[in-house]
């Protein structure tokens, strides 16, 4: 969760103001120091936090407290606000050419930040959009770069174009252009090599390549994790490249991602989008209305759900909701959890799941000890090891058969016992909460009651 | 003692290098923007104020320091002010580096393991040039006559042996590889079994990048280091994290997340040839103890080195301490990017 550490920080910070009903300077003061070092400690650029704790300042001090909102939640409002105005509020898209017409994007950016990797991401993104693209590698310096975005390319289904041994990125591009053209791609993806901003000839090298090939959006890469630096390396770029947008890597680590903030105050231009995983269909659009609520510590629900819509089909949405109904009856079967498993799996893991829902972030370090996909796996062994019917109705359950289960899963009895019996307190626990409230059918919550309860599933000691 | 220390030091990482001054010139180069920022806190005041404390820490944060050794350092310079009456600031600034070098000195078995028969084994989050990093040390110990083997157990990343392997060939070092997706603890387990066959000096051994928060992944690490300790228990151990020295403070989470799998032993500090300030090695040194025990600042074999305190704080703070100001080859025109990068 890349701003929870600082959410739960401002919230500290605000506790101590309830209770008033209207900001004095003092009380504004006070406040302003610590989202000043919160914000420092969240790697957001020194300059970016006097500009924004003073324009904050200025409209807190003096003001009323709203009706309904105390002192705390005042201030919090405020920030929000100011959050929202620097990092703007409407997502961006990058724009195409029409028709067949081939819309070059060039990826640059620091060496590590994860250009290639996101080139691939981007071309399976786009794929997914309709768009034919033709990745070219024109990172001819690093050992082996050609040969992972071929591979990479490979695994997601787009075509890769490498020049010839020894060739120039500039001439590259533009033969990866007419070949674009030639083969019917409609976007052309340049990966090109890392550099660090003070070389010179590296900086040249891209200014060739936009002279060579028409470049319509050049997208610089960040890594999240970047400190202060961040500020010069957008700046930097931006003089030298002139850069459309930015791409930022590694938000899936618990950076508190300071840097997303920085480069959207001194450059101004859109980030695009965020990579969020190992996995190469991780790439994620960014909103930056979101995260400013992210930082407030409001979760991110509605990127749950944008992930958790893209990545059911209409199959599973129909068992989804046939679950969720189940679940609501208290008839949850072993079927069903394999069902939740595989759902989960799809959406990058339990982890990656209750990261986003609010509250839960703050609990982060507890859940880590408790959900762990190893021995998430080790219960879906068991569950693989009952026959269809035990499956369906876990009231099959005798003696003899959880010993064969054991035996065939690999797995001790007792475990098999504990499985059994967490299996049932949950499902009674489930028809509690089904009278109690309604679910939603169809709503993709309707099912995440489910898979979010099953999480202590995963819990068994072994 | 001092200077006897400098001499071993000499005579190993750098005797193949005739050009030892062209480092420390790039390094204090690479400083300059925190030497200057700090400098013009110590310059600009002619008494010890309130605006002088200030721009001080700001300085410091804007290096990356980090809020908190930032605020350690600051409360120890204060009462050291106060407690010797000092009023200058350029006094005031002798007793900054001091405190910073005393945090920074590495301890003198730090470099041990090189002697082998050792198991180095590389970890740290993605493209922070692990891979990279391998390369090079590989590199340097071959020349200075160490039989040395490579385990590319970054099995993970498209063309990560690949690229190991290129590095390898550089170094005339052998590698022992597996194919993509497989099992990384098999890699290392014939990697071991190998260097102990073949009387290696040192083993170092690559591993695929991965976030600190990643659990599964986090504890893949933790096997691939029970492998060693039970495969070779006899060698030296020696467990590295990469940091990438543009890292803000997120370094010392990925420090201390890695440290809880794998018993850490120090610090590759890598690309401090950009702008970096670096000022993150003085946050992780003080907060976690975990010494920075190289330093990578180019992008050429040699361009990994020891990890030298004084080098380090004396670019920092900009002092005359030695004349190196003879410049060097330009490098420039070679400059290739062979970083590893994900």
């Amino acid at each position: 969760m890349a701003f929870d550490s600082l959410s739960q920080k401002l919230n500290d910070i605000f506790k101590r103001l309830r209770g008033k009903g209207r900001l004095t300077e003092s009380d504004v003061d006070a406040a302003m120091k610590e989202v000043r070092m919160a914000l420092l400690e969240a790697d957001v650029n020194f300059r970016v936090v006097k500009q924004f704790t003073a324009s904050v300042k200025e409209r807190a001090i003096g003001s009323d407290v709203m009706d309904g909102l105390n002192p705390g939640q005042q201030v919090i409002k405020i920030v929000d606000d100011e959050l929202t105005k620097l990092m703007g509020s409407e997502s961006a898209e990058i724009s195409f050419l029409p028709g067949q017409a081939v819309t070059v994007i060039m990826m640059c950016g620091l060496q590590g930040a994860g250009k290639t990797t996101t080139a691939a991401k981007l071309a399976a993104n786009l794929m997914k959009k309709g768009k034919t693209p033709l990745l070219a590698a024109l990172d001819v310096y690093r050992p082996a770069a050609v040969k992972q975005l071929q591979v990479n390319g490979e695994k997601v289904g787009a075509e890769v174009f490498a020049g010839a041994p020894g060739s120039v990125p500039a001439v590259i591009a533009s033969e990866a252009l007419a070949y674009a053209q030639k083969n019917h791609k409609n976007v052309l993806i340049l990966d090109t090599a890392g550099r660090l901003q003070i070389d010179d000839a590296m900086m040249t090298e891209l200014s060739d390549i936009k002279k060579a090939v028409e470049v319509q959006e050049t997208l610089l890469v960040v890594d999240a994790m970047t400190g202060q630096e961040a500020v010069n390396v957008a700046e930097t770029f931006n003089e030298r490249a002139g850069i459309d947008g930015v791409i930022l890597t590694k938000l899936d680590g618990d950076t508190r991602g300071g840097a997303a903030l920085s480069i959207k105050a001194v450059t101004g231009k859109p980030i695009f989008y965020a990579g969020m995983g190992e996995k190469l269909s991780d790439l994620e659009q960014f909103y930056p209305d979101r995260m400013a609520s992210r930082i407030l510590g409001m979760g991110d629900v509605l990127t749950l759900i944008d992930k958790v819509q893209s990545e059911m089909d209409a199959e599973s949405e129909t068992k989804q909701k046939e679950m969720a109904s189940r679940v609501g009856k208290g008839r949850f079967d072993f079927n069903d959890y394999l069902e939740s498993m595989k759902q989960m799996r799809k959406m990058g893991g339990m982890q990656s799941i209750l990261g986003m829902l609010p509250g839960m972030g703050i609990k982060a370090s507890d859940l880590e000890g408790q959900i762990d996909e190893k021995k998430l796996s080790k219960t879906e062994a068991i569950v693989l090891s009952m026959t269809p019917a035990e499956r369906a109705d876990p009231k099959l359950l005798t003696p003899q058969r959880k010993y064969r289960i054991a035996k065939g899963s690999g797995n001790d009895i007792a475990d098999v016992n504990r499985f059994v019996k967490q299996f049932d307190q949950m499902q009674k626990m489930m028809k509690q909460m089904g009278g109690m409230k309604k679910h939603k059918h169809g709503s993709p919550f309707g099912g995440m009651g489910g898979i979010g309860g099953l999480g202590s599933f995963g819990a068994p000691k072994f | 003692m001092k200077e006897e220390m400098n001499r071993e030091t000499d005579g190993e990482l750098n005797e193949d290098r005739p050009k030892k001054k062209g480092f420390f010139a790039r390094l204090r180069d690479s400083l300059s923007r925190t030497r200057a920022n700090l400098a013009g806190a110590f310059t600009r005041y002619d008494r010890i104020d309130e605006d002088f404390w200030e721009e001080l820490e700001e300085t410091m944060i804007l290096g990356d320091i980090g809020v908190q050794a930032t605020d350690r350092l600051m409360t120890q310079l204060r009462g050291e002010v106060k407690e010797r009456h000092i009023t200058e600031p350029a006094q005031c600034r002798e007793l900054l580096i001091s405190d910073i070098r005393e945090k920074m000195t590495v301890d003198g078995h730090a470099y041990d393991f090189e002697n082998g028969p050792s198991v180095v084994l590389v970890i740290g989050v993605n493209g922070v040039g692990k891979t990279t990093s391998i390369g090079k040390l590989a590199g340097s110990y071959r020349a200075r006559g160490k039989k040395v083997l490579i385990a590319a157990a970054d099995t993970f990343r498209a063309a990560a042996g690949e690229q190991l392997a290129e590095w390898a060939a550089r170094a005339g070092v052998d590698m022992i590889g597996g194919a993509e997706g497989s099992d990384p603890g098999s890699v290392l387990f014939d990697a071991l079994q190998a260097a102990r066959s073949r009387g290696t000096d040192i083993l170092l051994c690559d591993t695929a990048g991965r976030l600190h928060n990643k659990k599964n992944l986090m504890e893949e690490l933790h096997k691939l280091d029970r492998i060693i300790g039970r495969e070779y228990p006899e060698a030296m151990r020696e467990n590295l994290v990469v940091l990438d020295g543009t890292t803000g403070q997120n370094a010392l989470s990925q420090a201390r997340e890695f440290n809880e799998v794998t018993d850490l032993t120090g610090i590759i500090l890598t690309k401090m040839d950009g702008t970096a300030k670096g000022g993150i090695a003085i946050a992780v040194q003080s907060e976690l103890g975990i010494p920075v025990k190289f330093i990578g600042i180019g992008e050429k074999m040699e361009d990994l080195q020891r990890f030298r305190p004084d080098e380090y704080v004396d670019a920092l703070f900009d002092r005359p301490a030695d004349t190196d100001n003879t410049e060097q080859n330009e490098e420039g025109a070679d400059g290739q990017a062979q970083s590893e990068e994900r």
